[in-house]
């Protein structure tokens, strides 16, 4: 305790320039939040909005009553209910057919290296590559031919077609991901290739596939195009939508609109660990 | 090695038949229809195609789109990554919120921005409560393209940034932290790491997004259609306006081939063009 140490001043430059760039990250954080999400809170309050709110304008920034109105009348309009079904059945089966098809040949590229997988490889992304406009039509006229135009199954047939190159792709680095020394072990202890690949391989890619399966089912909730050039009747709820779009009053639109996004929400937020994994990596 | 259930290719024939089937077959189908009629080989079509005003305001509006919205969300899905890396405060929620329009489709997207942007929509009505105007602007009226434009494009940033912005936050965290960490410890700043370690880093990724995003709005058409109807026509909006209301699938034919030749091209493209500087990956 002889003299005291003269410390240099301190400097705090750094320091503030740090906590201003956190500020400043916040900001543009929200400001990226307020576009994704504004949207579909306005949409949603068309939704709840009464028919005589919507036709109001200047609109208040807050609807002052709610009204279940809209949307009541959006699903008792003739066609929701089946479009609603049918949506739902080509769903379920897309994803179903996507995989008993796509999941072998994930696997098989997976697990093996044989002359022609690079070919294979290339052929799948190219498939991804087209457009699905350019099918349509043609499929279509053969659906006619075959007699199965405007069917749940002609949609389910085009919709697993688009799906399969990507499930293909998802479940190849599912499989990747599942060891194979265990699948050995396995066979050591006698059972069969097919024993192994059920008891040791599914199980523990299964959350994988479901996680694919999820994706898949959107893919045909979203796909529009398709669904309404291959059918007439049976319509799945999009491409009943678009289709009403030109007669359809603005309530109908809006709570259409809403009705289309909901399933979306639930989506993302059961799946949001596995999104970047999902799209990120296996869309290369 | 030993020999594994018999051969791969038993596994990968139900998917080649099927694409075979579906992709393979209507492909073919596609180009033939689309250069014959009944008597055999014809031009007809194209020339019935190039005759209707709407083709090539639909190629111009589609080329437009491409043009204004991809480079804008691979920038956006950029930041929106590295504002992710800063590790803000409630990232998760942020992270669920900006990956939400994933799962929205192309229709609902366009009702979207519809209640927005029509002409009683939610932007007239805080233009006119900001006493900005008097009774709105009409966005979405055929006489002002402009304005269309711009709403089809929001409305397309809108949609389609989450998916570029997952892809590149899937590269992002595939670059090891060291590198990062090295440019920092030599001094260099911000922008700097941003030009010279993190975006050539990430190249294959925003390659992926720049294929993927262009083939995809050049798809693009339920967007223009909830939002304006065939006022601002897209060529895929052509196919379906030639299937089912003009009832001419030789001509929708026709529009669907330009998309992919469209997409074919490009897709060559990017990959000679973005993928050969990159040198050695």
């Amino acid at each position: 305790m002889s003299e005291r140490v003269v410390l240099p001043p301190i400097d705090r430059a750094p320091l503030r320039r740090r906590r201003w760039r956190a500020i400043g990250v916040q900001v543009a954080c929200i400001a990226v939040t307020l576009f994704m999400a504004l949207p579909i809170v306005l949409i949603g309050l068309a939704a709840v909005s009464s028919r005589d709110a919507l036709n109001d304008f200047p609109k208040p920034l807050l609807p002052g009553e709610f009204s279940t109105e809209t949307l009541h009348s959006f699903f008792r309009a003739t066609g929701t209910m089946p479009a609603l079904g049918n949506s739902v059945l080509v769903g379920i089966y897309t994803v179903f057919w996507s995989l008993v098809i796509g999941a072998p040949a994930g696997y098989a590229l997976a697990r093996n290296a044989f002359r022609g997988k690079d070919t294979y490889q290339v052929f799948i992304l190219f498939v991804r590559a087209l457009p699905i406009v350019v099918l349509s039509v043609p499929l279509a006229t053969m659906f006619l031919r075959l007699d199965v135009y405007d069917t749940v199954f002609a949609v389910t047939l085009v919709h697993t077609t688009l799906a399969l190159p990507t499930t293909v792709l998802i479940t190849a680095s599912i499989f990747v991901a599942v060891p194979a020394d265990l699948e050995e072990a396995a066979r050591v202890f006698g059972c069969t290739r097919w024993q192994a690949a059920r008891k040791v391989v599914v199980p523990m890619a299964l959350p994988g596939l479901a996680a694919s399966s999820i994706f898949t089912f959107v893919l045909s909730w979203n796909e529009i195009l398709g669904a309404t050039i291959v059918t007439l009747g049976h319509r799945t709820l999009p491409a009943q939508v678009l289709t009403t779009l030109g007669e359809a009053s603005t309530a109908y639109r809006f709570a259409g609109g809403f009705a289309l996004i909901i399933p979306a929400l639930v989506f993302i937020f059961v799946m949001r660990r596995y999104l970047v994994n999902m799209w990120g990596t296996t869309l290369r | 090695m030993r020999a594994r259930f018999g051969s791969p290719w038993l596994l990968l024939l139900p998917s080649i038949v099927l694409l075979a089937a579906l992709f393979g077959w209507p492909l073919v189908r596609a180009v033939v229809d689309a250069f014959s009629n009944d008597q055999g080989f014809t031009l007809d079509h194209w020339r019935r195609l190039f005759d209707d005003p709407y083709f090539l305001t639909a190629l111009r509006n589609t080329l437009l789109l491409i043009v204004i919205v991809v480079p804008i969300q691979l920038v956006l899905a950029v930041g929106m990554a590295l504002l992710m890396q800063a590790r803000p405060r409630f990232a998760s929620g942020h992270f669920y919120l900006w990956c939400v329009p994933l799962a929205i489709s192309e229709l609902a997207a366009g009702l979207v921005w519809l209640s927005i942007f029509g002409n009683r929509g939610y932007l007239n009505s805080l233009l006119v409560w900001l006493g900005l105007s008097q009774d709105g602007v009409q966005w979405l009226n055929y006489q002002h393209t402009g304005t269309m434009l711009l709403a089809v494009a929001i409305a397309e940033i809108w949609r389609a940034t989450s998916l570029v912005f997952v892809i590149v936050v899937a590269g992002v965290q595939m670059i090891p932290r060291d590198y990062d960490e090295a440019a920092q410890v030599f001094g260099a700043n911000f922008w700097q790491r941003l030009r010279h370690v993190t975006l050539p880093q990430l190249g294959p990724s925003l390659q992926v997004a720049l294929i993927l995003r262009t083939i995809l709005a050049l798809q693009a058409f339920a967007v223009a259609q909830a939002l304006t109807g065939r006022d601002f026509p897209l060529l895929v909006g052509e196919t379906y306006e030639w299937y089912s209301n003009l009832q001419n699938p030789a001509v929708a034919s026709a529009v669907s081939l330009v998309v992919l030749a469209i997409s074919l091209g490009t897709a060559v493209f990017y990959l000679r063009t973005v993928r050969a500087p990159e040198g050695s990956r």
